[in-house]
């Protein structure tokens, strides 16, 4: 790809964005949206993005939403994983935990918050426990299919070179679980953002989700814009960061396994 | 270089199979689709579970791990690990050995060197071409130095070209190794100018085991001469080497001349396909060219076989449909029959 092709798409990539920008100013500018209050133009959201930057409030709660994100996320996917190669590995343990995990993971992470307040109070161990909910089931999902559908051959080879059960585990069959195990985390590392938003709406006084419901309070759709942005962006780096980590890893042969 | 046994063993298709594999030799074990040749060496290897017994050099290892058995096996899908490196793959058995690090190098380059592929080294499986792989696939279950090599169509979805130079590597390399060795394919010529015995399967039963040249001239059973294709079998009465690559064989009323680089012919085997026949008098000297009368005449979807008598032999010829119908070949019409030489096989 020369210098100038990659400009043309490079541009033709940012276009849209730029137009829906403008469009949106022209809109919240011109009053075209019924009530100025209800539909700030852009140029206002990112006055009122710095303003609360600068004055420490989106700090704190967007530093309050990233831990939990981090801590749920991290322990429900470690969670996931280890449960996920054992369920795929060990066929008593499938059997054990199958109909357990097949009736639970339908539930909505979302679902448990009532019962969770109740069992564990309202601090900050709900979101993250709701996080943890919500990244395990598809990561134990994902991480057993993956374990299961490893070829059969690659384990007879290992078994006639003379590896042990767990050379077999960790040197093959893991590494070639990897693509799906990835599928499941690309998953939930956006999800997990969406329902921490959905949990400190409805349960935490802190974090992006607890502003936005201040900010709806006092009628302030810009702050509201705000946190949506950064919402949207946190997503769109969670998934891109697994998505880097999946290449790293896995990227130099999977799409040939 | 140990002894295999296999004693009564069932599995999937095989029933009750015995079978002894002689100590160092080059066993191959041949037969069509589904006819039990990768389950005999995945019993073998121990790769999969089965009833009745397996024994190496006298010792049962139906206990035993595949890895303790002493078996190298190159599967038919390869089954290289397609998140290691050439050479990862191949010191993939000598780590799980526990040999050390510098040993492990020392022994892979030696091995990738022997086997031509040193320059692959770093490259993943789906970087290379399908005789790369095989080679690495190879290598990989040379590397453990195992007692017995099981190889399951190591030829087979390679163009002719490179299948032919990968076989003759082979040869070389088995007789350089002296491995007990059990090689599975479903091509004759392949079998032939591999092995010291051949095992012919079908439907998970050995029909006969014999050397080669026994299996071509002397089938024990009919679906053996079908399979081998070779029903022509012509006893010799007189052979005479008439300059060095040329012999004169005569049979009662045939007198052939035959290309042959070794001594007395006693028997020809002739594959049907390479009898012409024709109504009228085909052009060139009539060398290896005979008079015959047709006896029988068999069609299926695309071929004719026309049975032909020459003088008191009986002989079966097969054409393709097509190059049947431009003739008017009937039953018991004299045509001419001309034996071509290029695909004979010969018993001293």
């Amino acid at each position: 790809m020369n210098r100038k092709t990659g400009l043309i798409q490079w541009f033709s990539g940012f276009l849209p964005v730029f137009l829906f920008i403008v469009s949106w100013e022209i809109v919240g500018r011109f009053n075209l949206f019924p009530g100025q209050f209800f539909f700030p133009p852009f140029s206002a959201v990112v006055k009122e993005g710095y303003h609360l930057l600068t004055n420490g409030v989106l700090g704190k709660n967007f530093a309050s939403s990233l831990i939990r994100v981090l801590i749920g996320l991290f322990c429900g996917s470690v969670a996931g994983i280890f449960v996920g190669v054992i369920m795929g590995w060990k066929d008593m343990v499938n059997k054990a935990l199958s109909p357990i995990i097949s009736l639970l993971y339908p539930i909505p992470a979302l679902g448990w918050l009532p019962l969770l307040m109740l069992w564990i109070g309202i601090n900050e161990m709900l979101p993250i426990i709701i996080i943890f909910i919500c990244s395990f089931f598809p990561v134990v999902y994902n991480t057993f299919t993956g374990i299961r559908n490893v070829d059969k051959k690659y384990i007879y080879a290992a078994e006639t070179l003379g590896a042990s059960n767990m050379t077999i585990l960790f040197k093959v069959i893991i590494p070639l679980a990897l693509p799906n195990i990835f599928t499941g985390l690309k998953l939930e590392a956006g999800m997990s953002w969406r329902v921490l938003i959905a949990a400190e709406m409805v349960a935490i006084p802190t974090g992006i989700g607890a502003l936005m419901i201040q900010a709806e309070s006092l009628v302030r759709v810009d702050i509201i814009m705000v946190c949506l942005i950064i919402l949207s962006i946190m997503c769109l780096i969670f998934e891109r960061i697994f998505a880097l980590a999946e290449k790293h890893m896995v990227g130099r042969w999977s799409s040939h396994a | 270089m140990p002894e295999i046994r296999l004693v009564k063993v069932s599995k999937h298709i095989c029933y009750e199979l015995d079978l002894t594999i002689q100590n160092g030799e080059k066993f191959v074990i041949i037969g069509p689709t589904g006819s039990g040749k990768t389950t005999i060496l995945n019993v073998i290897a121990g790769v999969t579970d089965y009833k009745g017994n397996v024994y190496i050099d006298d010792q049962c290892v139906d206990r035993l791990s595949p890895g303790k058995r002493g078996v190298g096996y190159l599967f038919q899908g390869l089954a290289l690990f397609p998140h290691l490196t050439v050479f990862e793959n191949i010191a993939f058995g000598l780590k799980a050995k526990g040999m050390e690090e510098g040993a492990i190098r020392e022994r892979v380059f030696s091995l990738m060197e022997m086997m031509h592929i040193k320059h692959l080294s770093d490259r993943y499986p789906h970087m290379l071409s399908g005789g790369e792989k095989k080679r690495v696939a190879l290598t990989r279950s040379l590397a453990p130095s195992p007692q017995i090599l099981l190889l399951d169509e190591p030829t087979s979805s390679l163009d002719h070209q490179t299948a032919k130079y990968l076989r003759n590597e082979l040869i070389g390399l088995l007789q350089k190794l002296k491995i007990t060795t059990v090689y599975v394919t479903h091509d004759l010529r392949e079998a032939e100018e591999i092995a010291d015995r051949i095992a012919l399967l079908s439907h998970g039963k050995i029909e006969q085991i014999s050397t080669p040249k026994d299996l071509f001239f002397n089938p024990q059973k009919e679906s053996v001469s079908r399979f081998t294709g070779m029903p022509n079998i012509i006893e010799c009465t007189q052979s005479r080497v008439i300059t060095s690559g040329l012999v004169e064989v005569v049979s009662d009323e045939m007198t052939m001349i035959l290309p042959y680089d070794g001594g007395n012919i006693k028997k020809i085997a002739i594959p049907p396909e390479d009898i012409y026949i024709s109504d009228v008098k085909p052009p060139g000297p009539a060398l290896n060219r005979f008079m015959g009368k047709v006896e029988e005449i068999t069609r299926d979807n695309s071929m004719v076989r026309v049975k032909l008598s020459i003088g008191t032999k009986t002989l079966l010829a097969e054409l393709s449909k097509g190059a049947f119908d431009e003739m008017t070949i009937e039953k018991g019409k004299e045509v001419y029959v001309v034996i071509k030489m290029r695909r004979l096989r010969y018993v001293e």
